[in-house]
């Protein structure tokens, strides 16, 4: 399927016969990657396939004899012995998780490490007017002495770009440049990689979004388990969404969601209208005279922006973990509730799976048993003594409900994948056997097939009379999972959709507007 | 390979330091000509240390929460002239001063638990400021003078088990002391063996049980031994019976309970534990008060050993405990640390000292290989950790045997799900 172009356009990358190895793992296998020079270069494949490693290969984080094989980058080989050496040569990545400094500002983040002098004292002056030119190549209007910190995450993409450019970049790889962007901001990136191509500008883009990658990728190496699977050329060979799941998993995907039979019930949970404030700063609310209600059994979806005020609504409510409580009620069976800890949530029946499992889900230092147990040490305990048999033997009971893959509960949540890790978060909820059970993001960072386990998971929870709530922004996920949708904009609920009438657009629209909509509280206000 | 680790309990850091204890034991045996391995000399070692491993008990706490506590010096010294005071002023009998202490104890650990837990005040910040404060404090109500304590008062920081019962060349409740420990021992291997294999956990070989229970009795009876066996009027030490009933309380406690638990927890990621239902501001308030309780009880046991409250006692403290604490396995970053370990880094540290003294090494030298043996601990666990966590007998045994090592991160396979079609 290379075949087709490789004569006319000059290859600006080969990679050939990569193999890595970690101890008792091989990671990559006999890769191959070739990339011509000005394209958007995609690489897709499911977490743990060795995409990352094969680009720190690239990059020399793992530096040259730590693997086999070779780099021809600019038809000659090269040895990186670190990731100073390939910026050198005009190869730059920026990782998921973004290296700015949150304290300096924007020109002090760009020149970092790379600071312009006059005599030895820094020219803030020339680096400044540089940086201005720099951010109007990427659109992004901001004062260069913002500090980083007060810049949103979108912008914060951006000003990595721009200090990418500003190394004058040959090679520009993205390491999930949208997940933790919105629409918007991922359109405006997207375009402006479009942009950068324009320019001459070759970029690797590794992503999840797989409609994304539709759309702006020339090529596609797909990987999977450590081997280089196929390359597609996006116009030539009509490549979809389907088709580059085939690739990735190795067959057809018939159905991305465990078929449910939803057994709806009479409500039962209600919040009614919440208001809180932004923990900061002053007069900004975070959730404007919110309202929504759960029926048993029933999965119901919260869509929004990010920042558009979901989690703080979910925690929040969760026994006020989030932000200044202002007003506002919660019903539960009928009974107004007094939450104002996360105590009385969990003891009220209530259960929060957070949105980002490292820093507030888990505690990484802990083993699966213990960490299975955390939220509900009561049940497993006499006099305030844990019974280290009961909490063995219910860690193990999750773990083969869920079939999480360990060797044993006495591992080290750590050294798990993040689906099992989030299997492990769920065991953790569902052994506090609540009634109401707000999942937020359950499935960021998850692969294909982990995915489909968790919404099984989730749909038996509902099956079991619970009452779920899953705030997401992968807009399928909610219309795939749920049975109602709530959509938020600006700290308000804007409206509510039925599974049936909802569509991505249709949610897309009372997500990004807050124009008054039928809703079940008639209580908007703007 | 697993049998042995299983030995030892798996936890590198620990089984490191019991390696690095024996052996520095051995050295100082036999470098000394036989004068660490007597009766009087690891009577004076547990005498002159026990105030040191009761303050690493709270220490470990502390820093498994997070924090740090400077001033647990100064809170002894204040604690200890208050209850020289109260006993020589106001004439009160020994153990009410005692009580009075541990509750000058409380106040000041409420003090200082307040700042930290319900005001966010870094605990580094608050404890310096309590450092200042209670050492200005001792002073003050001192007038930096030397306050004598009273004899039956001095009990507490050196009596010894008193001689009962029949003539038999040995002190008789040392004895009885080690064979209950002994007895304790082999009964709780037994019973958690047992408790494992009913549950189907992996237990190790019996040979390597049995192994584990001779080393463990036989070190525990030639520690009673030379207790026992000490010169007239001396035996086991009222101090090291006080320890040795904290080190079970705590051990317990960090180990076994819901607040130990919650300590981890909240020392771990304070974020998790709180959306889990933890009380990190109640947890943080209870280790730094915990802290100054035992704190105070060392202050006392050291005026009863020097018998009289001196307005330098206790400076430095805070630095031997805290340099045990790190000695013996825990993290600068919280969450990670035992009571155990920390006894046996304290002890590392004291045998340490209490050797190089016995070859007549200066203080001078003695500091520096102190402060060198710290940075050494701490810089081989950092090691193990950039080397992919591999325990010291996992790298010893490296070559040998057969890798059975089962990959945790494993996620489960799209193909896998769709075949099995949930």
């Amino acid at each position: 399927m290379t075949s087709l172009n490789t004569h006319s356009d000059p290859l600006i990358l080969e990679m050939r016969s990569i193999t890595k190895e970690f101890p008792g793992v091989k990671a990559l296998a006999d890769v191959s990657l070739r990339v011509k020079a000005g394209e958007i270069h995609a690489i897709c494949g499911e977490n743990g396939a060795g995409k990352s490693t094969l680009m720190k290969v690239l990059s020399g984080v793992y530096p040259y004899g730590t693997y086999t094989g070779d780099i021809v980058y600019q038809n000659e080989i090269q040895q990186f012995k670190d990731i100073r050496a390939s910026e050198h040569a005009g190869i730059v990545i920026i990782h998921q998780e973004l290296a700015l400094i949150p304290e300096l500002s924007i020109t002090e983040n760009i020149f970092l490490g790379n600071e312009p002098t006059k005599r030895g004292v820094i020219d803030w002056a020339e680096a400044r007017t540089r940086t201005t030119e720099l951010l109007a190549r990427v659109g992004l209007r901001e004062d260069p002495d913002t500090p980083i910190k007060e810049i949103g995450v979108g912008k914060q993409q951006l000003v990595e770009i721009a200090k990418a450019l500003n190394k004058s970049v040959k090679l520009l790889i993205l390491d999930e440049p949208t997940a933790a962007l919105n629409e918007s901001d991922s359109q405006h990136l997207l375009d402006l990689m479009l942009g950068l191509k324009g320019r001459g500008i070759t970029s690797i883009i590794i992503s999840h979004k797989l409609n994304e990658i539709e759309q702006i990728a020339d090529e596609i190496t797909i990987i999977r388990d450590g081997k280089s699977i196929e390359t597609l050329n996006v116009k030539a060979d009509g490549v979809d969404e389907d088709r580059i799941i085939k690739g990735m998993v190795g067959r057809t995907l018939e159905s991305r969601f465990p078929d449910h039979e939803p057994k709806i019930g009479e409500v039962l949970f209600e919040v009614k209208n919440w208001n809180v404030g932004h923990p900061q700063i002053q007069d900004r609310l975070v959730c404007k005279n919110s309202s929504f209600f759960v029926r048993r059994g029933e999965i119901v979806g919260f869509a929004g922006l990010m920042g558009a005020g979901r989690t703080e609504l979910a925690r929040s409510v969760f026994g006020r973990s989030y932000g200044r409580f202002i007003s506002g009620h919660v019903y539960k069976d009928g009974k107004e509730l007094q939450l104002k800890s996360v105590r009385q949530a969990i003891d009220a029946g209530l259960g929060y799976v957070t949105e980002d499992r490292k820093s507030l889900g888990l505690n990484l230092l802990d083993d699966i048993k213990a960490t299975t147990v955390s939220a509900n040490l009561r049940k497993i305990s006499r006099h305030f003594v844990v019974d280290a048999n009961k909490e063995y033997a219910v860690a193990e009971e999750y773990r083969k409900s869920l079939r999480t893959k360990t060797p044993s509960v006495e591992e080290g949540v750590a050294k798990l994948s993040g689906g099992n890790q989030q299997k492990v978060v769920l065991a953790k909820w569902m052994f506090t056997d609540p009634d109401v059970l707000i999942l937020d993001e359950p499935t960021r960072g998850i692969d294909v097939g982990a995915k489909y386990e968790i919404y099984g998971i989730i749909q038996k929870l509902a099956n079991e009379g619970k009452a779920v709530i899953v705030i997401s922004s992968e807009l399928p996920e909610l219309l795939g999972l749920s049975d109602r949708i709530y959509t938020i904009f600006e700290g308000a609920i804007t409206g509510v959709l039925n599974k049936d009438e909802a569509s991505q657009e249709s949610l897309m629209r009372l997500m990004t507007s807050a124009r008054k909509t039928a809703s079940p509280s008639g209580t908007i206000q703007n | 390979m697993n049998a042995l680790k299983k030995l030892f309990g798996g936890n590198t850091r620990q089984f490191g330091m019991i390696f690095a204890l024996v052996a520095l034991i051995v050295f100082f045996e036999i470098f000394t000509e036989g004068r660490t391995l007597t009766s009087g000399n690891v009577i004076n070692l547990f005498n002159g240390n026990s105030y040191i491993l009761i303050l690493a008990i709270g220490m470990v706490l502390v820093i498994i929460a997070g924090h740090i506590d400077l001033s647990v010096g100064s809170v002894a010294a204040f604690v200890g002239v208050c209850v020289a005071l109260f006993i020589r002023d106001w004439g009160l009998p020994w153990y009410v001063g005692i009580l009075m202490g541990l509750l000058l104890g409380v106040a000041i650990g409420a003090w200082q638990g307040f700042w930290v837990a319900y005001v966010g005040i870094p605990a580094f910040i608050v404890t310096l400021s309590g450092m200042l404060i209670f050492r200005g404090a001792n002073q003050f109500v001192g007038k930096s003078n030397t306050i004598p304590v009273s004899t039956d008062f001095q009990y507490i920081g050196s009596g010894y088990l008193p001689e009962i019962g029949p003539q038999t060349g040995y002190n008789n409740l040392t004895v009885l002391l080690g064979l209950a420990a002994v007895a304790y021992v082999i009964f709780s291997e037994i019973r958690s063996r047992r408790t494992a294999k009913a549950l189907g956990a992996d237990v190790p070989e019996a040979w390597v049980m049995v192994l584990k229970l001779v080393l463990i009795c036989g070190a525990i009876l030639y520690a009673t031994y030379l207790f026992a066996t000490g010169r007239p009027g001396t035996s086991f030490p009222i101090p090291g019976l006080i320890l040795a009933v904290l080190i079970l309380i705590y051990g317990f406690i960090s180990s076994k309970t819901v607040i130990g638990r919650h300590i981890y927890a909240v020392g771990g990621n304070r974020h998790a534990a709180e959306l889990s239902g933890v009380q990190s501001k109640k947890v943080n308030f209870l280790v730094m008060m915990n802290m100054s309780i035992l704190a105070g009880l060392a202050g006392m046991i050291f005026v009863g050993r020097s018998t009289a409250s001196g307005p330098f006692d206790g400076v430095g403290w805070e630095l031997d405990a805290i340099a045990a604490v790190f000695i013996g396995g825990a993290a600068v970053t919280g969450g990670v640390g035992t009571v155990i370990g920390s006894i046996i880094g304290g002890l590392v540290m004291a045998v340490l000292n209490n050797g190089l003294q016995l070859l007549g090494v200066g203080a001078d030298l003695t500091q520096i290989i102190k402060g060198l043996v710290l940075l050494i601990a701490v810089a081989f666990d950092v090691y193990n950790k950039t080397q992919g966590k591999r325990s010291i007998v996992g790298m010893l045994m490296k070559n040998f045997g057969r890798s059975s090592e089962i990959k945790a991160d494993e996620t489960t396979q799209t193909k896998e799900v769709i075949s099995r079609g949930i």
